[in-house]
């Protein structure tokens, strides 16, 4: 499925920072997590996720540093800092927020059309 | 065998996709790492999957995004990187050659600071006798030169017969300047002083070039090179400036007089240093920043077109002749060599491979509009040259009158034939670097033949 160009941005932020609640990891892992997360519906491209991360190490919400994959390239991994953390339960406040909106509102209707089939 | 060729094939294509990236001013080295490491993952699973090389980097490049957008993209998030810095200029793999640059860049522009006040271990005082005083005018070049010489005979790796080509030029100068029977504060004597660092400035030519000073394009670099000096050297003196202002006050403000300091430590050792200092911004920033010698040019053509016009104009309505004092010649030699100065950095600035167009004309017209000027000046000042006599100071500045007309001259007829089509415009650029040694002849003449013939009066 196509996800509208500012959901993507918007959901970005908080993807990231819950990924990176499970633990250490980097881009390419992230990515990856997010398409097996999504069942394959949400798809970035992937370039557009380093951008990101860097906004979100300027902000002190992640810390990176470099190390070595398995094969012994450099690679560079990131970690929530406790700004992070932070922040990602107050996405979680917003975006319950956003959620329970959105049900309340004929908007569920429409999301529980295919359930119904 | 096969397979061996298929990896050795996605190397390349990986690095040529790096210095690709690389290009891209917001995206900067480790962030090249960095998505050359996803590139890598990408391409390693793709491969797992049963994909060839050839599919994998493709398909992963694909979904990387397109260039331009995550270029874009970066660009938001490292603003600053649009901005580029001086001093950190590229800490990649040319980082410990910047780095040793650096240091026999500073190096070098300390001794030329330091050998400056040598001559004061001898009594011979910066701001002290008059004689004192005649010999710093005269030897000036030769305190910083010899270093912006050897600065480049360093950079270039130069072998001893290169150098000592390289040091003939320097030693004749102060042989010259220091043995000749000068009558003192006599016309020869700041004749030569004024001479001799345009001699030297062109010998340094000869260490930029790396000995090769006979490549036209060697020349045009040590053209594009010597405008570029001037504009940083310019900016340094202003900060030296500044900061001179600053010691006096503070230091006026517990009561102190630092003017001493200034006079005889931070201005001469400053000036000094920052010839070097000047140079070696040039070559470090040369790749970050746009040339700015070429965008005064664009500036400056015009309203200097303007101001000729105006001026050729009025005289023909008014009437009124070019009046004939003392400094006149001098001027209107000083006017040549600025619009000689406009057509080279315009010159070396422009594409070679470009029709003519509005500003190739706007040049023309400048340039003959100075001749016209020259002419005029020339003309009242030959009416009366007979009753004035030939002193060297008449004869130096109407050799330099004559030189940087001929200049102008040839000039105008390439521009007339390039913007009519009839040739290109390499002539025009082959043209000015064919004619520096001019300068430098001229040069030498006044600094060793002028005092000889006007038997050093």
């Amino acid at each position: 499925m196509d996800i509208g160009k500012d959901l993507v941005a918007a959901s970005a932020t908080p993807l990231v920072l819950a990924i990176l609640s499970e633990g250490e990891s980097y881009g390419y892992a992230i990515i990856k997590r997010v398409d097996e997360l999504s069942g394959g519906e949400l798809r970035w491209t992937d370039g557009m996720l380093y951008p990101v991360l860097h906004r979100l190490e300027r902000n002190g919400l992640v810390e990176a540093s470099w190390g070595r994959s398995e094969s012994g390239r450099r690679r560079k991994y990131y970690r929530l800092t406790d700004r992070g953390s932070e922040e990602l339960a107050n996405q979680r406040r917003q975006w319950r927020v956003v959620n329970e909106t959105l049900r309340a509102t004929p908007f569920k209707r429409f999301q529980l059309v295919p359930q119904a089939i | 065998m096969a397979d061996k060729g298929g990896e050795q094939m996605l190397e390349d294509r990986i690095q040529e996709w790096r210095s690709y990236l690389h290009r891209r001013e917001a995206i900067d080295a480790t962030d090249v790492d960095e998505l050359e490491d996803h590139l890598r993952s990408q391409v390693a699973d793709l491969r797992g999957a049963g994909l060839d090389e050839d599919e994998a980097f493709l398909i992963g490049v694909k979904r990387l995004g397109e260039l331009d957008t995550l270029s874009r993209e970066f660009a938001r998030e490292h603003s600053e990187r649009l901005w580029k810095r001086l001093v950190v200029a590229d800490v990649g793999e040319a980082g410990t050659q910047w780095g040793r640059e650096a240091f026999v860049a500073l190096g070098l522009a300390v001794a030329a600071g330091i050998a400056i006040k040598v001559p004061e271990l001898f009594g011979l005082s910066w701001a002290g006798s008059e004689r004192a005083q005649l010999f710093y005018a005269r030897n000036l070049s030769l305190f910083v030169l010899p270093f912006l010489a050897g600065y480049f005979a360093w950079k270039r790796g130069l072998d001893s017969r290169g150098l000592l080509r390289l040091a003939t030029p320097f030693v004749l100068g102060a042989l010259a300047m220091n043995l000749l029977p000068f009558n003192p504060g006599g016309h020869t004597e700041l004749l030569a002083a004024i001479h001799l660092p345009m001699a030297l400035w062109l010998a340094v030519g000869v260490g930029y070039a790396g000995g090769a000073w006979s490549s036209h394009d060697q020349r045009m670099n040590y053209l594009r090179f010597s405008g570029e000096w001037f504009i940083y050297y310019v900016l340094i003196a202003l900060g030296g400036g500044v900061l001179m202002m600053f010691t006096m006050f503070v230091f006026g403000a517990i009561g102190l007089d630092a003017e001493w300091l200034l006079e005889s430590w931070i201005l001469p050792c400053g000036a000094m240093g920052a010839v070097i200092v000047a140079a070696w911004l040039v070559g470090a920033k040369q790749s970050v920043v746009e040339n700015m010698a070429p965008v005064l040019t664009l500036l400056f053509t015009p309203l200097f077109t303007l101001m000729l016009l105006s001026f050729l104009t009025t005289m023909v309505f008014t009437g009124s002749g070019i009046d004939v004092g003392r400094e006149v010649l001098i001027g209107f030699d000083l006017l040549l060599v600025l619009v000689v100065g406009l057509l080279v950095y315009s010159v070396s600035a422009r594409d070679p491979h470009a029709a003519p167009g509005f500003f190739d004309a706007l040049q023309l017209v400048l340039v003959i509009s100075a001749l016209l000027v020259d002419a005029m000046a020339l003309w009242a000042i030959l009416a009366r040259i007979s009753a004035f006599g030939f002193t060297p100071n008449r004869v130096a500045a109407l050799g330099e009158n004559l030189i940087l007309v001929v200049n102008l001259g040839w000039s105008a007829v390439l521009y007339a034939r390039f913007i009519g089509r009839r040739a290109g415009f390499a002539p025009l650029e082959r043209w000015q670097t064919a004619y520096l040694p001019v300068y430098a002849v001229w040069a030498w003449i006044v600094v060793l033949i002028f005092p000889l013939v006007f038997r050093f009066q």
